[in-house]
């Protein structure tokens, strides 16, 4: 391997621990025997047993997991069906609005969208709870879901589906027979990304959410503005690692998967 | 009792299987197909032959029913089939990608069609592994397409399309990708096939020889029309224009105007400097009027002497000899440039091959060896 420069040595280095070194003290912090958040007192894992005490913490994972899980699987849902529809229909009326309207929310700020989801549930008359930060999140992560997906889909080869029809299939049963599961591994980190995506989203939940449902990042958000305390900390190394795992899923799902199945499909389609 | 010959498209009572009629296929401006009208009659094996981009996939799309038509009705078995979807229709096309499930092994590339068909298990196992028999696929039942080689997959795509036992398959450069030997015995078997189930086959190939071989009929096709469609005998020996007569086989073309010299004769003017070749035509020809003449290059007899009895004969020398193993082409130029091209089976020796290089001889042909073309 090439040996690295001084100059690409130091600008590495300054990077990464410019990225990482708030994080690692945090960490480190979360293992403090004291109760002072600034000073080491030596290595104690006590703050995670009380985590495990604390009813309104777990309380606030458990419905930052349910809302996580359940939106990202309608997002899922939704964003793969959204992706195949651009991808495939070649050019319909609308199409570009369409597809405008499906990526906008990758740069509206989140507050716009929080609040005009906010106004709409209001408008409504829903009552704000589960419900609609489940609805919100999938709104918001639907769209990375289709960028992920689609850009798979525009490298699949269209011959295959034909086929399929050819040898008697539906057009439902050639999606899910031979489209999906040549895919999954796309729709997999579609999935993964909007997983995580609604487990560290702060602003769209604190706009769409009720008294009856406070998820993790508001829950943390205000016990901070009472003072950090070694128990944020510890909570918050899990959510890094929780975090941290679903990344490298993510992206072991689309990175191998994504290029072995894509070669496997070139070898079995000609190219011609 | 004397078997009657495969020829319904002469029996004016045939109701034929597929039918175009006047279909054209734009691809916004590009017109595709241009205007055709053809009927394939059932059990039939229909070569669809012509130069690469003519619009060969394109026809065979349009009946498995990927294509829309532009304009005109495609019929099959009598009824329009513009509104009914791919998986509705009777037929079942091999890709001329081949289009395997990447994600699917052989085995369940080739059950693929049968398990939408629903038949049960046992009759389906069966069906699967004589389709593996056939194509010689046994060993590589449970592989994956990207494990197998090209010619391999070719044979896979082969047996899927076939499992069905459809009414009417359409294979779009079947046998490409297998060498000689193997390509020869799939020919035989596809046509073995075709004798057993009376399925009616549409074939697109590159491959002249494998036309003829295998083919009912031939159709020529030249950027979206029908040149010609006849008998593979009949496009070979009585090409209807310049360009089938070039396309299919070795051809020599001399370009001449046609002066009549009685019922059905034509003296051909082609070069001041030689004399006019004589012809026998149907072809109703004004004094004047301009023609190509069509020889196949083993009409033409080679000789040293000029023979006595001959029609037309021609001088010139040996310039080239292609030796072809069972045949050799002499390549004799006559005395204004023009190269000829002669045939004759190898039944001697090399050593004691009669003609070399630069020797001068005789060419000479009967009025009735070539085809004359209106031009
Ligand atoms: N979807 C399409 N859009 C635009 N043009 C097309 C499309 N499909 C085919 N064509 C054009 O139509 C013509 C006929 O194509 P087709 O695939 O039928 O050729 P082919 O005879 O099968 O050629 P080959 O022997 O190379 O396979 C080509 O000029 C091609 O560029
Ligand atoms: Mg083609």
């Amino acid at each position: 391997m090439m040996r690295l420069s001084w100059f690409n040595v130091v600008s590495l280095t300054f990077g990464f621990v410019f990225l990482y070194l708030p994080m690692i003290i945090l960490v480190i912090y979360s293992f403090n025997k004291s109760k002072l958040v600034t000073v080491w007192a030596g290595f104690s894992t006590k703050w995670y047993g009380e985590l495990l005490q604390n009813e309104a913490f777990l309380n606030a994972a458990w419905v930052t997991l349910k809302v996580a899980v359940i939106s990202s699987t309608f997002a899922t849902i939704l964003g793969t069906m959204a992706a195949y529809v651009l991808v495939r229909s070649g050019r319909f009326f609308g199409r570009t609005l369409f597809s405008g309207m499906i990526y906008a929310p990758l740069v509206m700020p989140e507050v716009i969208t929080g609040l005009s989801l906010l106004l709409l549930f209001i408008g409504i008359g829903m009552d704000r709870g589960v419900m609609t930060v489940v609805l919100a999140h999938t709104t918001f992560s639907m769209c990375y879901v289709s960028v992920v997906v689609s850009s798979r889909l525009f490298t699949f080869d269209q011959s295959l589906e034909e086929a399929a029809l050819d040898l008697g299939c539906s057009p439902a049963q050639a999606f899910r027979l031979v489209t999906l599961p040549i895919i999954a591994p796309a729709v997999i980190s579609g999935w993964l990304l909007a997983f995580t995506l609604s487990l560290d989203d702060l602003v769209i939940a604190t706009f769409t959410t009720g008294p009856s449902a406070t998820t993790l990042p508001i829950k943390i958000y205000s016990a901070v503005r009472l003072g950090v305390s070694p128990e944020i900390n510890a909570l918050s190394t899990l959510m890094i690692a929780v975090v941290t795992v679903g990344v490298i899923l993510a992206s072991l799902a689309s990175k191998r998967n994504v290029a072995k199945m894509r070669q496997e499909e070139i070898a079995a389609v000609r190219a011609e | 009792m004397a078997a009657t010959e495969f020829a319904p498209w002469e029996d004016p009572q045939a109701k034929p299987l597929i039918c175009f009629r006047n279909v054209t296929k734009r691809f916004g401006e590009f017109t595709a197909i241009d205007n055709v009208s053809l009927d394939i009659y059932a059990q039939e094996f229909f070569a669809l032959l012509g130069p690469s981009g003519c619009g060969k996939t394109t026809m065979m799309r349009m009946l498995a029913g990927f294509e829309n038509v532009t304009e005109g009705i495609i019929e099959l078995d009598g009824a329009d089939v513009g509104d009914v979807p791919p998986n509705k229709r009777a037929v079942n096309m091999m890709f001329q990608s081949y289009a395997l499930f990447p994600h699917l092994t052989v085995w369940e590339n080739i059950a693929f069609g049968l398990r939408r068909a629903k038949i049960p298990a046992d009759d389906l196992t069966n069906r699967v592994e004589e389709m593996l028999k056939l194509t010689r696929l046994e060993r590589f039942a449970s592989r994956k397409p990207h494990q197998i080689s090209g010619g391999q997959r070719q044979r896979v795509a082969l047996a899927r399309s076939l499992a069905k036992a459809p009414k009417l398959l359409l294979l779009d450069e079947p046998l490409g990708a297998l060498d000689k030997k193997l390509r020869q015995e799939t020919q035989f078997e596809l046509m073995d096939i075709q004798e057993k189930t009376g399925t009616t086959f549409v074939i697109v190939t590159h491959d002249q020889e494998e036309a003829m071989t295998v083919a009912s009929r031939v159709a020529v096709m030249d950027e979206g029309n029908l040149m010609q469609v006849a008998t593979p005998d009949r496009i070979y020996e009585t090409p209807n224009s310049v360009y089938v007569a070039d396309f299919i086989g070795d051809v020599n073309l001399f370009k001449g105007t046609a002066k009549p010299v009685g019922e059905d004769q034509y003296q051909i003017n082609w070069v001041e400097s030689l004399p006019p070749l004589n012809a026998t035509s149907s072809l109703p020809l004004n004094d004047g009027q301009s023609c190509h003449l069509a020889i196949r290059p083993e009409k033409v007899a080679i000789n040293a002497e000029k023979p006595d009895d001959a029609v037309n004969a021609v001088q010139g020398k040996v310039v080239d000899i292609a030796y072809l193993g069972n045949l050799s082409t002499y390549y004799v130029e006559l005395p204004d440039g023009t190269v000829i091209k002669a045939q004759t089976a190898n039944t001697r020796r090399i050593s004691r091959r009669s003609f070399t290089w630069e020797d001068p001889v005789w060419l000479s042909w009967t009025a009735t060896a070539g085809v004359l073309l209106d031009s």
